[in-house]
């Protein structure tokens, strides 16, 4: 039988707990973003663009370093936010969810915007002449038709937030009980003589978590599409 | 009453069209590329016309020089679109009733049971879309459209994507439609057999302008607009009455300009009941004497009131049949060879099997149609 040892327990916790956080904080920016850049018409929308897509071509220790400039004890942002909202993020769980959901951002937002591309602006139209409000719209028509979206687009980001380390561990470094998730907990056991097969344990451990996540998506993913009648 | 008023730029296309109207059902005519469905959707409130005046008894919804613009949500105009557009991720009834729920209680009318049964579609309420036919796809989106309660409603060419057997299929459902509930209706169509069946007012636009207004006899008896004369389909609608059922040939008697008409049996209709008929001007031949051991059963006596210009060899002549007109499309040779002018006695000989089930609809239909019974839904 394979039980897990309070350490392992710990990191585990720890990992989902992160990864679940940034995926559900990022959610409604995202799809907020994801909107405007399908449907906006703006001054600036490739420049917004590229912001969002920034994390996905840097290196993740630059994008790890930029939110400790930004959002440590003497940046401007986390200054701000501890001082007016007692919210802190340097070395807490806290800034491990928040370096976790901007890495997996952009991919969150890519599949809301494909999904709401694919939308046929027209339905929109029709639901407008029978009545429906631009909000109501919104709910009754647009977001049950990007569900698969946004089912694809949250497991991408869960399962990035799940890998995600080098922005972690630089944001937050690697604080067992704090901010030490799976990667950072298995880089930390190669670094040590005899720490293999901790390792080895670890991985494993990651492996299933990963492989659920994806063949619960695709099961969530395979009814939603049916329900739409959209082929999944 | 609907006035309507629109200027609109779309790239190089100019829209310029005016019409009002008080019809029941009035007919926007024109080839695919006249501006029809620009026009139905700035009245619908889907585009933002650069200048315009759209009001609907009374109510101004678009009026661009006070800066009004009413939202569409807020228009309940209720619109039938080309490709249906039901929502896939709701079923038949839910699609249905959605526009119902929308709807301030006060102002809904009908019933879901009654709409369900003037369309024949209460076998398909828990299906989902994708799993029905163009057909069926196309009376749920009426139902859709009519449950949402409107003041008007706009049908953009709802049988131009479906094929013949369809539409055959579809067009009872929309005389009882028209028939059995009061919403007015703005009918989008390049079919001249729909508008004869259907429409009690026409409207004919051509490149953006609009051609002619009017009531749909008047407006297809005429010889000088193109976008009808140019079409095979092109011909008179005239009002008849039904005498009597001949059984023995499967024929039915119908009381036309003080004469008898034999077509096929229509089964639909009662004796007494007033039928229109669409009379394709190819169907009709003139003589100048009556004629007799003839195959065609239908000769009707007049006097030509009209001869259109010469396009090629062809001449259309529009009899004056007891006040009611008939259009007759021959040849320039015969024009000269049987000395045809205006004011000429002809006799229009027409064959009863040119008259199938597709060119006859139910009588006249008017806002306050005192010869129908309307009963709202």
């Amino acid at each position: 039988m394979f039980t897990l040892t309070p350490e392992e327990k710990t990191a585990l916790e720890l990992s989902l707990r992160v990864a679940l956080w940034a995926t559900v904080a990022s959610l409604p920016p995202g799809l907020l973003i994801a909107m405007v850049l399908s449907r906006g018409k703006f001054w600036g929308k490739s420049i917004l663009n590229g912001i969002v897509f920034l994390p996905l071509v840097l290196p993740p220790v630059v994008t790890g370093y930029l939110l400790l400039l930004l959002f440590g004890q003497h940046g401007p942002l986390g200054a701000f936010l501890a001082d007016n909202f007692g919210i802190v993020f340097a070395f807490r769980w806290t800034g491990a969810a928040l370096a976790c959901a901007v890495m997996g951002f952009p991919l969150l937002v890519r599949a809301l915007q494909l999904s709401i591309d694919a939308i046929d602006r027209g339905l929109e139209d029709a639901a407008g002449t029978l009545g429906a409000s631009p909000g109501w719209v919104f709910v009754t028509v647009t977001l049950p038709l990007i569900l698969p979206g946004i089912i694809a687009g949250t497991i991408l980001s869960f399962a990035r937030a799940m890998g995600e380390f080098g922005a972690t561990i630089t944001f937050v470094s690697n604080i067992p009980g704090e901010t030490q998730t799976l990667p950072t907990a298995i880089y930390t056991f190669t670094q040590v003589p005899g720490g293999e097969f901790a390792a080895f344990r670890l991985t494993a451990i990651a492996v299933v978590v990963s492989m659920s996540a994806l063949l619960a998506s695709e099961a969530i993913g395979g009814i939603v599409g049916h329900r739409i009648g959209v082929e999944a | 009453m609907i006035r309507v008023a629109v200027q609109h730029r779309l790239g190089s296309f100019d829209l310029n069209a005016q019409f009002e109207s008080d019809g029941r059902v009035t007919a926007l005519f024109g080839r695919s590329g006249s501006g029809k469905t620009s026009l139905v959707n700035a009245i619908g409130g889907l585009i933002r016309p650069a200048c315009a005046h759209i009001s609907l008894d009374g109510e101004i919804l678009v009026d661009t020089e006070q800066r009004v613009f009413v939202a569409k949500h807020r228009r309940r105009v209720a619109y039938v679109f080309q490709d249906a557009r039901l929502f896939p991720h709701l079923t038949v009834r839910q699609n249905l009733l959605y526009g119902r729920w929308f709807t301030p209680p006060a102002k809904r009318f009908g019933q879901l049971a009654q709409v369900v049964e003037l369309l024949g579609i209460g076998h398909l309420l828990q299906r989902r879309p994708r799993n029905l036919s163009g057909g069926e796809k196309q009376r749920v989106a009426i139902g859709r459209a009519l449950l949402a309660s409107p003041r008007l409603l706009i049908m953009d060419e709802p049988l131009a994507s479906l094929d013949e057997a369809r539409k055959a299929e579809i067009l009872p459902y929309l005389e009882r439609l028209y028939d059995e509930t009061k919403v007015p209706t703005i009918y989008v169509s390049h079919s001249v057999l729909e508008v004869a069946r259907l429409a009690d007012t026409l409207v004919v636009m051509a490149e953006g302008r609009v051609e002619a207004t009017g009531p749909t006899a008047d407006v297809m008896a005429r010889l000088d607009l193109p976008p009808f004369t140019d079409l095979i389909e092109a011909g008179a609608v005239l009002e008849a009455e039904i005498l009597k059922h001949d059984d023995s040939f499967g024929l039915t008697v119908l009381s036309l300009c003080g004469s008898r008409l034999w077509v096929p049996r229509l089964d639909r209709h009662r004796v007494g009941a007033k039928v229109r008929v669409h009379i394709r001007a190819r169907d009709v031949m003139l003589s100048t004497r009556p004629p007799d051991r003839l195959s065609a059963l239908n000769v009707l006596r007049g006097t030509i009131a009209e001869i259109g210009p010469q396009r090629g060899p062809i001449r259309d002549v529009r009899l004056d049949c007891s006040g009611q007109a008939i259009l007759a499309r021959i040849t320039r040779r015969s024009v000269e060879s049987l000395h045809l002018t205006e004011g000429t006695t002809v006799y229009a000989v027409i064959k009863a099997v040119g008259l199938d089930r597709q060119t006859f609809g139910a009588a006249s239909r008017h806002a306050n149609g005192a010869d129908t019974t309307a009963i709202p839904i």
